[in-house]
């Protein structure tokens, strides 16, 4: 555990955690929102500020945020307006980015090497202003998600719905694409831009596998992306790999282990049905020899039936009487 | 029909709705033309028509979702100076929302949130009131279920449980019968029969009246975007396929109102 003590880990792992609390956070909106792919294309715009900040010669973090959450905002409003038509507007925004940040990055001398940094993340050479800029940031885009938890689920779940209460819509729509530009650039030393997208969608489709609620599948992705990211860092420092691309496979390899998890929960979770036929069974009439025996949670449906509970198996319905199943 | 006793929230002095030659054109195509009419507190109206006739879009209208020509006032309010939203309780199409992951109290409880204040936390009164909207629609047991799993009917049970958690006194629904069964057509009569009691206005989109036939005072109809008929409601003889209008002879135009 020596390399706890190490500086530049301590300021590693504080970036990853902030990174894997932030993109499943932010992540939870966009994908009820159907807007997976977002972060995706934040990350190619915020190319376009780091390679502007290369040609003026400032520091690549803060003008990549306010590139992208300009652009962020600028896509927003034409969606709101209806001018782009479905993803072609985004797709020339998004490569506009990505080309015009290699062009000026390589105005500015600086290669496709320097660039790489930015792209794929470079956890281990964060420096502790960078780091505060994180925090900050990263600190401001966990209090909007989780206190503005009910507003930001009602726009996203029913935006007519939300502006007949009298919701700002347009504000928390513009606030939610705003803060996934601010995370996807605050993610570009950790992750890296081209797969913070992946820290953003793939834990929150673990944590829909897994657990049931809107709120409580938001702190459950969080809390698996913040196990992917630091078990990610702590890994690529023991065996030298590149520590985006290791977080976002264990984020992956997560997501491939919750398959058969959920498979089993639904097992577990079957569900009630409502039976409005509640005639009394004809005649007491025994199932046949029956080693199965039914309970709470046993795989089999439960079906709440005149003050009893009947279970579903093989398309009858079994009701327990004096150690032994009636058909009903 | 008895008058129901209507205590009103306030005096009652505005009409609920007040809408003057309103136009609403989508896409170049007039959806709803010139539609007039005036929805006084208390009142229970279904707004009824062919499938295309306007009923939707003109709801839509009502509450500011499409834009529109003319004139709308909600409690005597210019629809684009209004700012009371927390006396609308609006239940669109079950269609039209969109979640994975939520619970049925999740749904609920955004229908609180005219009446919360960002970045609090629900109060008692918000948790009491989701559970009686849950518990009046009948689906208290259902609240953790995710709301996808559930089936038509309980879904829009829901959804007419956010509008109640809003206590509003202006109720909008759309169809609020569509494709619900029989027994939870009854729980919703018993929902509606509680909210004209306590003097909430209702306007509802329907095809069949079903069990809501007794509780409506008075419908309107629409045939291609223009008001037909609007009058008391006369459930015809020998079942609901066809219920005449007092304004007979728009039948004559082929206008069949179903």
């Amino acid at each position: 555990m020596e390399w706890l003590a190490l500086e530049f880990m301590q300021r590693a792992l504080l970036a990853a955690l902030i990174t894997g609390l932030t993109a499943p956070a932010i992540g939870t909106y966009l994908v009820q929102r159907r807007l997976s792919l977002l972060g995706d294309g934040l990350g190619h715009l915020a190319v376009a500020g780091v390679g502007l900040a290369f040609l003026t010669g400032t520091a690549p973090l803060p003008l990549a945020v306010l590139v992208c959450v300009v652009g962020a905002i600028a896509i927003e409003l034409l969606r709101e307006l209806g001018r782009t038509s479905g993803d072609v507007g985004l797709a020339i925004l998004f490569y506009g980015g990505l080309s015009g940040g290699l062009l000026l990055a390589s105005l500015a001398g600086q290669g496709t090497g320097t660039l790489s940094a930015f792209l794929f993340g470079s956890l281990l050479t964060i420096n502790a202003a960078e780091l505060w800029i994180i925090g900050g940031l990263g600190a401001v885009v966990l209090l909007v998600c989780l206190g503005l938890l009910p507003q930001l689920f009602a726009v996203s779940a029913d935006e007519p719905f939300a502006r007949t209460i009298g919701l700002p819509v347009r504000v928390y729509n513009v606030l939610v694409v705003a803060l996934a530009a601010v995370t996807v650039t605050v993610s570009m030393r950790t992750v890296g831009l081209l797969l913070v997208s992946a820290l953003m969608v793939v834990p929150v489709a673990t944590a829909n596998h897994l657990v049931i609620g809107f709120r409580r599948s938001m702190l459950t992705a969080m809390g698996l992306g913040v196990i992917a990211a630091v078990s990610g860092t702590i890994g690529s420092y023991q065996f030298d790999t590149a520590p985006g691309a290791l977080i976002v496979v264990i984020a992956i390899g997560l997501f491939a282990l919750s398959w058969p998890v959920s498979l089993l929960l639904a097992r577990r979770h079957a569900p009630v049905v409502e039976l409005t036929d509640d005639q009394p069974p004809r005649s007491h009439e025994m199932t046949e020899e029956h080693p199965h025996v039914h309970s709470e949670g046993c795989g089999h449906r439960a079906v709440p039936h005149g003050g009893h509970v009947d279970y579903i198996h093989d398309g009858h319905r079994h009701a327990a009487h004096e150690g032994h199943y009636d058909e009903h | 029909m008895t008058p129901a006793e209507t205590p009103a929230p306030e005096p009652a002095t505005e009409p609920a709705i007040t809408a003057q030659r309103v136009d609403v054109v989508l896409s170049g195509v007039p959806i709803v033309r010139r539609a007039s009419f005036e929805i006084g507190l208390g009142q229970t109206v279904a707004v009824t028509g062919n499938n295309g006739s306007g009923k939707t879009t003109l709801m839509r209208a009502l509450l500011g979702l499409v834009p529109h020509r003319g004139t709308v006032r909600l409690f005597g309010t210019e629809l684009s100076r209004f700012r009371d939203w927390r006396r609308i309780g609006y239940v669109p199409q079950r269609s039209t929302i969109l979640v994975q992951q939520a619970t049925a109290r999740e749904v609920v409880a955004s229908g609180r949130l005219g009446l919360r204040r960002p970045l609090w936390p629900a109060g008692a009164a918000d948790r009491r009131a989701v559970a009686d909207a849950l518990t009046r629609v009948g689906l208290a047991d259902r609240a953790q279920a995710p709301f996808v799993r559930l089936s038509g009917g309980q879904q829009q049970r829901v959804l007419i449980a956010r509008a109640l958690a809003g206590e509003a006194d202006l109720m909008i629904w759309d169809e609020p019968l569509a494709g619900v069964d029989q027994a939870t057509q009854g729980v919703l009569a018993d929902v509606l029969s509680d909210l004209r009691r306590q003097g909430t206005t209702v306007v509802m989109v329907l095809h069949e009246p079903g069990p809501f036939e007794p509780l409506i005072d008075r419908a309107i109809t629409l045939a291609d975007g223009r008001i037909v008929a609007d009058g008391p409601f006369l459930p015809a003889a020998g079942g609901h396929e066809v219920h005449e209008l007092p304004h007979s002879h728009f039948h004559e135009t082929g206008l069949e109102v179903v």
